[in-house]
């Protein structure tokens, strides 16, 4: 499941994110996480002049096809997806899980892109809300958003509609409680809440 | 000038019609919305799709070849003086192009006098940016920062509003400041003198300055009231942090901002860079949302500007999360003294306010002018001083200061209701003189089924419930600088060109909807090219001002085509003008209805390519309001009802009922989703946000949206929302904005709906459980005594 409540980044500690970054750093393209004094050890590789960026080559399956990526191991989904395979759909609010903006699915599941590392999808499928409509038909949920007007600036949508296409994919008809059980993490400034409960409800019905 | 009879008043009130003289270059007069195909319905918005696909580029999106990432080495102490700082090691890290030390401050306010001896500016807040690196990437420049020095000597700090305002507290400036207002509606006097670190007072707005004599008025009155009302620091949090790609290059400089002006934008990077303005072009296409913040190039954006020029290349410098917290912008928090007179009936003989506020190294933290204009009282005065602390510089914040203002007055209103044992709307009927929200109250009462709430605390069990109502007021700003260019193309297009932004609003489809009802055709066939200074001047989004400044010459632009096109049509149907009518995009002969021509069609037959013409906003008809209250004003009604739990102290807002009008309404679901942002965002202020800084490190202890607290599905309301149609005849389309009014009332809406509820009135906000339990106790032991 979608990672909701992620852990606080402690002042003077070392972050998930950053953990994780760290740890891809010293493992250089393996998945194994180290202990913090490694992660502290690779901070200061990172500190020696030395240290030149050591990019790896990857695959990843990204809405239907097999794309091939250069990146460094600490290069987070979210960016890989937005700076190297120009999805820039996916957006990127808070950088720690706590806004959901960068909800993407991996293998169908709501997953927070700037909280995994690209190198951690191995051969799992990415979809990103560029892939969400099939064969240029929209899913009924971006219908519904625009119908509904659930968008406003619009930089939480992408991970709205997400986020609330999972659950219809699980539970054709959920209750109002449902959905916002389902887009509790949904951070939205502009205050979209009510019509996108109201659009997903009514996607539901169409579907 | 001719004469045109325009609708006025509120269908299904006083709707009736009045003449005006108006420039022969106006249009003629647009009926009431019941009469229009596009105009006042609910058309989908025109960039939804690209909004719902991904496809939608904001600036955190764009990338241009050879972009670099930029990041911005912050002070981490609050107060210094700067001895060093080595960029050598970054200078030399493999992936870095460019280090950028700043020689001077570009954010706060500007002190008469201030050269430190060390050649960098001082450090006055944590989170001040001193260097600013470009790399290939934002690890390897995050990297680079982690190698540089700065050794910095620690001063005394302040970042308390009270510990500031005492004798002796660390001094944030040495001298006098200014500070140039921004276009987002916050109020900031110039020239005032500094004691201390208290500016001001300021004691006028545009509405005047303090009228009749508090004394006699104290005198008169049957009833006083006294009361000291504390609110916070809140942070805008648009979900697109600030951030610019500046492509500093060829002779001219390309920038793509997440910008509420690109107007401002521009003129701020012309200034700061020394260049020609035609020398800049900004491109804001979408815009992830600002609430005021984002009006100035800021000086992130000065540093993007550095880097690039220094790298040669573009340079993407986004901030990220916790930046946007601690140097982005805030609403400065408030400490205001209210004291109230009034007689029996409800009558105000006198109302003073003293207040003072900190935009931490900034200007703007005054309370606005809505004690000086929403009810009639003969005898007022105010005094509002801005404090100097150390911390971020504020920024103007959807409705700057009537959003602080309106929690003190409203609550004091609310507790005079309660004295005299009246309903507080009936009191509002008497002291309020503003039409508008007299029928806006009256629609209230029938909607909500109205009668004099309860007695306050008298719910039996622990949840109590309670209702409250409070009111806004906004001023109806115009920005002259709305200037609308439309082409019509030889295969039919329709193009709408002007540098307005919009930053979620809706602009974009206001626009389209307006010329296209002009030429008679449909939302969709309109392309809104806007956000872009190479297109002609547009206003910023600030003090909604937006939808009455553009819209106006969007229309008069429009029918300037129009008649171009009926022009032609005559000649191309054989009868005169005056027999061609336009409709559904057809040009008809009236008296003949099989002669007609497809606007397609017509369009075909173009003289040239492409038509234009070109519109400015028109002074406003029968002339410019300023500084009178009452009809000519953004007012809305809403009422709140809560739920209190008296053993946890927790609140939830069950319900909320907006009562808005803004002129003519010109999209009703884009309306609506402006007033549930601003309802969301009141119940935010009222409930749950508030930047805390530690006083012993002066750092903000809660800088991301985990720790900040943010309201989500949970504890979003259902919000009913009623809209009244307002015709004011003062503009070729008579349409005003929403975003600040819709967010005015809500927090005094709750903060009165939880007196109702628990009988304890809560003074500061947020309203967390802590302080509700807090007041509970202290009124038992005063019950007690
Ligand atoms: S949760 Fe990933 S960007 Fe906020
Ligand atoms: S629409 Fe702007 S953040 Fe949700």
């Amino acid at each position: 499941m979608k990672n909701k409540k992620p852990k606080k980044e402690k002042s003077g500690s070392i972050s998930r994110r950053g953990f994780l970054k760290g740890a891809g750093i010293a493992a250089a393209g393996t998945v194994i996480i180290g202990s913090g004094v490694a992660v502290l050890e690779s901070r200061k590789s990172v500190q020696n002049k030395d240290f030149e960026p050591k990019t790896i080559n990857i695959s990843m399956k990204v809405n239907g096809s097999i794309r091939q990526l250069n990146i460094e191991p600490r290069t987070t989904l979210a960016d890989a997806l937005r700076n190297e395979l120009h999805l820039t759909g996916t957006k990127v609010g808070c950088n720690r899980g706590a806004c959901s903006a960068c909800t993407v699915w991996i293998n169908g599941i709501p997953t927070l892109s700037c909280m995994t590392l690209a190198i951690e999808v191995g051969d799992r499928e990415v979809t990103t809300i560029e892939g969400l409509a099939k064969n240029d038909r929209l899913h009924p949920l971006q219908e519904a958003f625009m119908d509904h007007d659930a968008t406003q600036c619009g930089f939480c949508t992408p991970g709205m509609i997400m986020t609330a296409a999972h659950l219809l994919e699980h539970n054709p008809s959920p209750t109002e409680k449902e959905i916002k059980v389902a887009l509790s993490g949904n951070f939205c400034r502009c205050g979209t809440h009510p019509k996108v409960i109201a659009a997903t409800l009514d996607a539901a019905k169409k579907m | 000038m001719k004469k045109i009879k325009l609708p006025h008043g509120i269908p299904d009130y006083n709707l009736g019609e009045i003449v005006r003289e108006v420039p022969n270059s106006e249009p003629p007069a647009l009926p009431v919305n019941k009469k229009l195909k596009v105009i006042g319905k609910r058309i989908k918005r025109i960039d939804a799709l690209a909004k719902v696909t991904g496809s939608a580029v904001f600036t955190a999106d764009v990338q241009l070849p050879g972009m670099l990432y930029g990041k911005i080495l912050r002070a981490d102490v609050p107060h210094a003086r700067i001895k060093s700082i080595d960029i050598s090691a970054a200078e030399e890290h493999p992936g870095v192009f460019a280090v950028h030390i700043f020689e001077k401050r570009y954010e706060g306010a500007n002190p008469k006098k201030n050269s430190p001896e060390s050649g960098y500016p001082d450090v006055i807040y944590a989170g001040q940016p001193v260097v600013g690196v470009a790399a290939v990437s934002t690890d390897i420049a995050e990297d680079a920062i982690n190698l540089i020095k700065v050794e910095y000597e620690p001063l005394d700090f302040v970042v308390d509003l009270d510990r500031a305002r005492k004798p002796g507290a660390p001094l944030v400036y040495q001298t006098d400041v200014d500070q140039e207002a921004s276009s987002g509606g916050e109020d900031i006097e110039e020239g005032l003198k500094s004691r201390g670190n208290v500016r001001g007072p300021t004691t006028r707005s545009f509405y005047g300055g303090p009228r009749g004599d508090l004394e006699k008025g104290f005198k008169e009155a049957d009833v006083v009231i006294e009361r000291t009302y504390r609110t916070q620091v809140q942070t805008h949090c648009p979900l697109e942090t600030h951030g610019v790609v500046v492509d500093y290059n060829r002779g001219h400089v390309t920038i793509y901002a997440s910008t509420q002006s690109t107007k401002g934008t521009r003129n701020d990077f012309a200034k700061t860079f020394n260049l020609s303005k035609s020398k800049v072009r900004v491109i804001s296409e979408f815009i992830g949302g600002g609430f005021g913040a984002k009006h100035s190039l800021g000086s992130f954006g000065v540093m993007a500007g550095f880097l690039s020029k220094k790298s040669g290349r573009p340079v993407k410098l986004m901030l990220d999360r916790k930046e946007e917290h601690i140097s982005a912008g805030n609403r400065p928090n408030s400490v205001q003294f209210m004291k109230l007179g009034a007689k029996k009936d409800g009558t105000l003989t006198a109302l003073k306010q003293l207040s003072y506020g900190t935009a931490g190294i900034g200007l703007g933290a005054g309370v606005g002018n809505i004690a000086q204009a929403m009810y009639e009282c003969p005898n007022f005065k105010t005094e509002q001083y801005d404090v100097f602390t150390n911390a971020g510089p504020g920024a103007a914040f959807r409705a700057p200061g009537n959003v602080q203002g309106a929690f003190a007055l409203e609550q004091l209103i609310d507790e005079l209701a309660v004295k005299l044992d009246t309903d507080p709307l009936q009191l509002r009927d008497k002291i309020d003189k503003s039409m508008i929200r007299k029928v806006q109250r009256e629609r209230a009462v029938q909607l909500l089924n109205w009668k004099k709430p309860k007695k306050a605390g008298s719910d039996p069990g622990p949840v109590k419930k309670g209702i409250g109502v409070a009111q806004a007021h906004w001023p109806r700003f115009v920005n002259l600088d709305s200037t609308v260019e439309i082409r019509v193309l030889r295969d039919g297009a329709v193009e709408v060109r002007s540098a307005v932004q919009d930053i979620g609003t809706g602009t974009k489809t206001v626009l389209a909807q307006v010329v296209a009802e002009e030429l008679g055709l449909k939302a969709e066939d309109i392309t809104v090219l806007i956000g872009d200074t190479l297109f002609p001047i547009g206003p910023p989004s600030g003090g909604s001002v937006v939808t009455g400044s553009i819209t106006p010459p969007a229309r008069n632009a429009a029918h300037d085509i129009k008649t171009q096109l009926i022009e032609l049509a005559a000649g191309e149907l054989n009868t005169d003008t005056d027999n061609i009518l336009t409709e559904n995009g057809w040009f008809f002969s009236k008296t003949d209805n099989s002669k007609k021509i497809s606007f397609h069609d017509l369009a075909g037959k173009l003289r040239v390519e492409q038509i234009t013409a070109t519109a400015s906003r028109s002074d406003d008809y029968g002339g410019f309001m300023v500084g009178t209250v009452g009809f000519e004003e953004l007012g809305a009604v809403q009422f709140a009802e809560v739920s209190v739990d008296t053993e946890t102290g927790f609140v939830k807002v069950d319900k909320v009922v907006a009562v808005h009008s803004c002129g003519r309404p010109l999209n009703i679901g884009q309306i609506e989703s402006q007033i549930n942002g601003g309802v969301i965002m009141g119940i935010a202020y009222a409930l749950y946000e508030d930047r805390v800084i530690d006083e012993n490190t002066g750092q903000q202890v809660n800088p991301n949206l985990d720790q900040y607290k943010m309201p989500f599905t949970f504890e979003v309301p259902e919000i009913q929302i009623e809209l009244i149609e307002e015709y004011g005849a003062r503009s070729s389309t008579d349409a005003t904005g929403i975003g600040e009014p819709a967010n005015i009332a809500t927090a005094a809406a709750v903060a009165n709906a939880v007196y109702n509820a628990i009988g304890v009135r809560m003074t500061e906000l947020p309203i967390t459980p802590s302080r509700i339990l807090a007041a509970l106790n202290k009124a038992k032991k005063e019950n007690n005594e």
